[in-house]
This record gives C-alpha cells, sequence and structure tokens, in this order.
C-alpha cells in the first residue's frame, strides 16, 4: 500500500503536472463532471452508463471505477482519455463499493439483491458473493485491509465481513437507514451514519462495541430533514464534515470530543463529498439543486457553488 | 471658496452635534436594524438559500441577504430625519440664518446633504461591526469598497428628504412621510425579499420593486460589499441623486416664493 503510494508520488511529481481534479457523478444525467480545482470550473463532461452513483480512484490515479447502477455494471474508465475501457460483472444495481488497499478486489453493494460481490479488476470476475441484510449501501474497507464493513438500508446493520474468508464476522445494528461507513483513526474506529435515524454510530473496531451516537440539530430546521450521509474527515482525523441531506447543511464534528461545533449551509440534498488533494477544499454533491459547493475547510465556510449536472451523487478526488 | 468650506464645515459640525447629542438617536438607529436581523431574519433563518443570485455565489442564509437591505434602511431613515430636521429649522427660524448666507442656495444645500450623509455612513458602518460580530462578514476590501456607494446611497435618500421638507410645513407631518415615503421605499424593495421571490408573488410588484430606487441603492451596496460592479443598480442610483436634488433646488428657489412666504 505504502509502496503503492510513494510510487505514486513519484509518478505525479515527474510527469506534467495535471491539475487536480473533482470528479463526480450525475446520477439523473449519466454523466461525471469534470471540476478543475484552480479555476473552480467544470472542464470535462463525460458520458457513463446509466444512473452513476459510487466512483473511486485505483491510488495511482490510473484507471476510475465507476457503479453505473441501472446498467448493472461497474464500469471502468481511463481518466486520461474519459474513455470507457471496459465493464466489470457487478451483480445486479451496484450503488457503492470500496477497493481493496492493494488495488486487487472491489467489493460492491447490490442494493437489490441483499448481497455484497468481490470483484477481481485484473481477472474482472466474480470472485464472491456474500450474503448481507436487505439494501446493502455503505462499503468501507479497514486501513490492514482485513475487514470490510457493508451497511444494509434496511436491515438497519453494519455487516463486519472478514477478507480472508469473504464471510460476515459480526453485525451490529446501528440507527435507521445506515448510508455510509468508513474506518477513521488508523481503522481504530467505525463510524457510519443512518438517514433516518439522524445519527453517527461510532463502534470501537477491536470489540465491535459501539462508543457513542453523534447527534445533529440545527436551529430552525426540522429534524426530519436532518439526515446524515456520506462523510469525510481532515486528514489528522480531529474534524468530521458530516452530509446532512434535506436540511441543506454540512455538520463540523470534532471527531475527539464527538461534538458538533458547525453547520454550514450548502446546495440542496447533500449526500457525499470529497476533499481537494491538500484537503484545504472539501466539495459536496448537492443532488436536488444540482451544484457542488466549495467549502473552504480551514475557515469552515462555503464559498462558492458550482453548477454541475442533474442530481450529483458521489465524488471522487484525481 | 473658503466661505463655501467654511460653510460646508460648520454645517456638518452642527450636524455632529445634534447627532452625538443625542445619544438615544444612534441606539435608535442601530436598534431597528438589529431588530430586523436578529429576530426577524432568525425566524426565516432557513426559508431562503434556494437559489443562487448575483453577487451571490453559494448559499446564503435569510440573515447574510437582509444586511444590505437593513444598512439601506439606516441611510433611509438617517436620510429623512436629518433632512426632515430642515422643517424644524424653519419653524425656529434657524434656517433664515442658513438660507441668507452669502453663497449659493445649491451649494448650501449640497452641505447639508453631504453632512446628514457622512452620519448616516457612520451608524451603517457600526451596523457592519456588529453584524460582523453577529457572524455576517464580507471581504476586508468590501468594506472599503462599500464606502462610496453608501455616500451615493446616503445623497439619495437626503436629496429625498429635502425635496420634500420643502413641501412638509410642520414636523408633526413626519408621521405622513413615514407612511407614504419610508415605508413604501422600503418594503417595495430588494432590501428584504431577493427581486425573483417577489415575481413569484407578483409580477406587478416586481416591476414596482425595479423602478423604486432604493431597491437599486440596495443592490448597488449589495455588489460593492462583495467587490463587484452592477453597473445599472449604480447608474440608477446616480441618476436618483441628480433628479431629487434637483426637485430640491425648485423646492428651495427662492424664485417661487413657496419658501420666502413661509420663512
Amino acid at each position: 500500500m505504502l509502496r503503492v503510494s510513494t510510487l505514486a508520488l513519484c509518478l505525479g511529481l515527474a510527469s506534467p503536472a495535471v491539475a487536480s481534479e473533482i470528479w463526480v457523478t450525475n446520477e439523473k444525467d449519466d454523466t461525471i463532471s469534470v471540476i478543475d480545482i484552480d479555476t473552480l470550473e467544470v472542464v470535462r463532461t463525460i458520458p457513463t452508463g446509466e444512473r452513476p452513483r459510487g466512483i473511486t480512484f485505483n491510488s495511482d490515479r490510473s484507471r476510475v471505477y465507476i457503479c453505473a447502477s441501472d446498467s448493472n455494471a461497474v464500469q471502468v474508465m481511463d481518466p486520461e482519455t474519459g474513455e470507457i475501457l471496459h465493464d466489470l460483472p457487478s451483480g445486479a444495481d451496484p450503488e457503492q463499493f470500496v477497493l481493496s488497499p492493494d488495488d486487487r478486489y472491489l467489493w460492491i453493494a447490490n442494493e437489490d439483491d441483499a448481497v455484497t460481490t468481490v470483484v477481481d479488476v485484473e481477472t474482472r470476475k466474480v470472485v464472491a458473493q456474500i450474503n448481507v441484510g436487505i439494501e446493502p449501501e455503505g462499503m468501507a474497507v479497514s486501513p490492514d485491509g482485513k475487514t470490510v464493513i457493508t451497511t444494509s438500508e434496511t436491515t438497519n446493520m453494519a455487516h463486519w465481513i472478514d477478507t480472508e474468508t469473504r464471510s460476515i464476522r459480526a453485525n451490529t445494528l446501528v440507527d435507521a437507514r445506515p448510508r455510509h461507513a468508513e474506518f477513521i483513526k488508523d481503522g481504530a474506529e467505525l463510524w457510519v451514519s443512518a438517514e433516518i435515524g439522524g445519527t453517527i454510530s461510532v463502534f470501537d473496531t477491536s470489540n465491535q462495541s459501539e462508543i457513542t451516537k453523534i447527534r445533529f440539530d440545527i436551529q430552525g430546521v426540522h429534524p426530519d430533514l436532518i439526515q446524515p450521509v456520506g462523510f469525510e474527515l481532515t486528514p489528522d482525523q480531529k474534524t468530521a464534515f458530516v452530509a446532512l441531506g434535506p436540511s441543506n447543511h454540512v455538520a463540523v464534528v470534532n471527531a475527539e470530543t464527538y461534538e458538533v461545533e458547525d453547520y454550514l449551509l450548502v446546495g440542496r440534498r447533500v449526500w457525499h463529498m470529497a476533499f481537494s488533494p491538500d484537503h484545504s477544499q472539501l466539495f459536496t454533491t448537492n443532488g436536488v439543486s444540482g451544484d457542488v459547493t466549495v467549502i473552504d475547510v480551514a475557515a469552515r465556510k462555503a464559498v462558492k457553488s458550482i453548477k454541475v449536472g442533474r442530481f450529483p451523487w458521489g465524488a471522487a478526488t484525481r | 471658496m473658503t466661505h463655501a468650506l467654511t460653510a460646508l464645515i460648520a454645517i456638518c459640525t452642527r450636524e455632529a452635534l445634534r447627532f452625538f447629542g443625542q445619544r438615544s438617536r444612534m441606539i435608535a438607529a442601530l436598534v431597528r436594524p438589529l431588530i430586523w436581523l436578529l429576530v426577524f431574519a432568525a425566524g426565516f433563518r432557513a426559508a431562503l438559500g434556494l437559489s443562487i443570485t448575483e453577487p451571490y455565489e453559494t448559499y446564503i442564509t435569510y440573515e447574510t441577504y437582509i444586511v444590505p437591505g437593513l444598512l439601506g434602511m439606516i441611510l433611509l431613515f438617517n436620510g429623512m430625519q436629518s433632512s426632515l430636521s430642515l422643517v424644524m429649522d424653519r419653524e425656529l427660524g434657524t434656517m433664515r440664518l442658513l438660507l441668507t448666507a452669502p453663497l449659493p442656495r445649491w451649494w448650501l444645500l449640497s452641505c447639508k446633504l453631504i453632512a446628514g450623509a457622512l452620519i448616516g455612513v457612520i451608524q451603517a458602518y457600526a451596523f457592519l461591526g456588529i453584524a460582523a460580530i453577529y457572524g455576517v462578514s464580507y471581504p476586508a476590501f468590501g468594506y472599503v469598497a462599500a464606502f462610496p456607494v453608501m455616500l451615493i446611497a446616503a445623497f439619495m435618500v437626503g436629496a429625498l428628504g429635502i425635496a420634500l421638507s420643502s413641501t412638509v410645513r410642520q414636523l408633526e407631518n413626519f408621521a405622513g412621510v413615514m407612511n407614504f415615503v419610508i415605508f413604501p421605499m422600503f418594503f417595495l424593495s430588494s432590501a428584504l425579499y431577493p427581486l425573483w421571490k417577489m415575481a413569484e408573488a407578483s409580477a406587478l410588484l416586481h416591476d414596482i420593486c425595479m423602478v423604486n430606487p432604493f431597491t437599486h441603492a440596495v443592490e448597488a451596496l449589495r455588489f460593492a460589499l462583495y467587490l463587484k460592479l452592477n453597473p445599472l443598480a449604480l447608474g440608477v442610483t446616480l441618476g436618483a441623486v441628480v433628479l431629487f436634488m434637483a426637485l430640491a433646488l425648485w423646492g428651495y428657489d427662492p424664485g417661487r416664493g413657496s419658501v420666502r412666504r413661509k420663512a
């Protein structure tokens, strides 16, 4: 993992600097909008399969994987040319996925089939399918690559999957409709957001016990509208930014005390987000308003909103 | 020339003395917009933020939206108050003293206008300071760029006030001015609601707002605070300054006799 990223760093330094970009999937336009971080403008719009949602790059940024949910495929794209190289067999309705730290396996949540599919990106073959709860969505992989999490939206569980045996090791209950999961603090904690429950559950990964729940309360906004979905942490793991869906706000959470410190107004129905490579800016996808809001991370202020396609969903940094 | 300057300084000093002598006036001038900001806007906190219009680059809270409008409100009330003090001056006889000074009348009225405008701008900056503490702040240079625009806006409402003061016979009529000038100007403008929102409610309301020069003064100010230029808004505001000043001079034209008759 370290070697791969070091290599990527060297390549990045050696090749003529490609301007950093944020790639956003537009769920209803079947496209990707590419935002140039320097100019904060959409520089490219790339067609994809139907209903693109989850998006991720491999570690040297030479490939981008896209969940084309209604095409029932994960598409593999060359980010340089925007050309779709091939599809991976993903199982039905892939929504979110994670790439294993060694870049070899994609772990894909198949929303309609209640399974998690493991695909070898080199042989392009499905190597395992694991039965999980109903409507799996959130996917996370531990930094050591030994555990993968699938959250199921209807069963309201986080499933802890052992990547060696490819079987469920543990299940933990979370609040209603878990959407997104993330290992943080070098894998010591697992955070799971619950959209309807309105919380983020924090788990101790050593024994899968719940440490606390983070709750949100925005002045003047009805609690039903506060629906946490995507979240990202600063590299020092001290601050989390949590997208709160139709409340149109992003919460700033102190990841050490689990206290919410601020709420930032962004566009409508904010779901996912991605940092700029230097982590000075955060880009949130606002589905209903069809734009991406840029947050100044240090100042904790929304500075600009950029029009993209219809219903932007996922975001990834190139 | 020196006479002209002496007159300007004298009138400004008198205006300043009058203003700073009444501490309650400063408090009143700030409490009014603060109630709007802290009470009214807080209630609508989440109601706005559905559309991005120039000069904003992202979604804003209602509090952020109304600050330029409230600055306009401060300038409007101050301009009217300061200009209508001419009515009192006329009743007390100090106006005769002023207008018989051996200087052109347009200059004397301009001095009065400048003095009132400066007092208004001081209040506006005090309010901007409070707004910044409350969390509504602007780029540092925005505060500088806003200065000339605030001055022009203050000239506009001040000149309108002077023009009106030539027709108001008694101070008691100030209530009428409140009802028929200040309130319509303030409410039928973009100070409290964006024009696209007005257009949703009624196209006629939107059109009325568009011809209201106060709308343009507020918009010019809103853009300036974000270091942007709104040529239409600024142009209309400047045009209104000229128009209202012409009306004021006409109202105080000794040849017309209305002033002479009364004074």
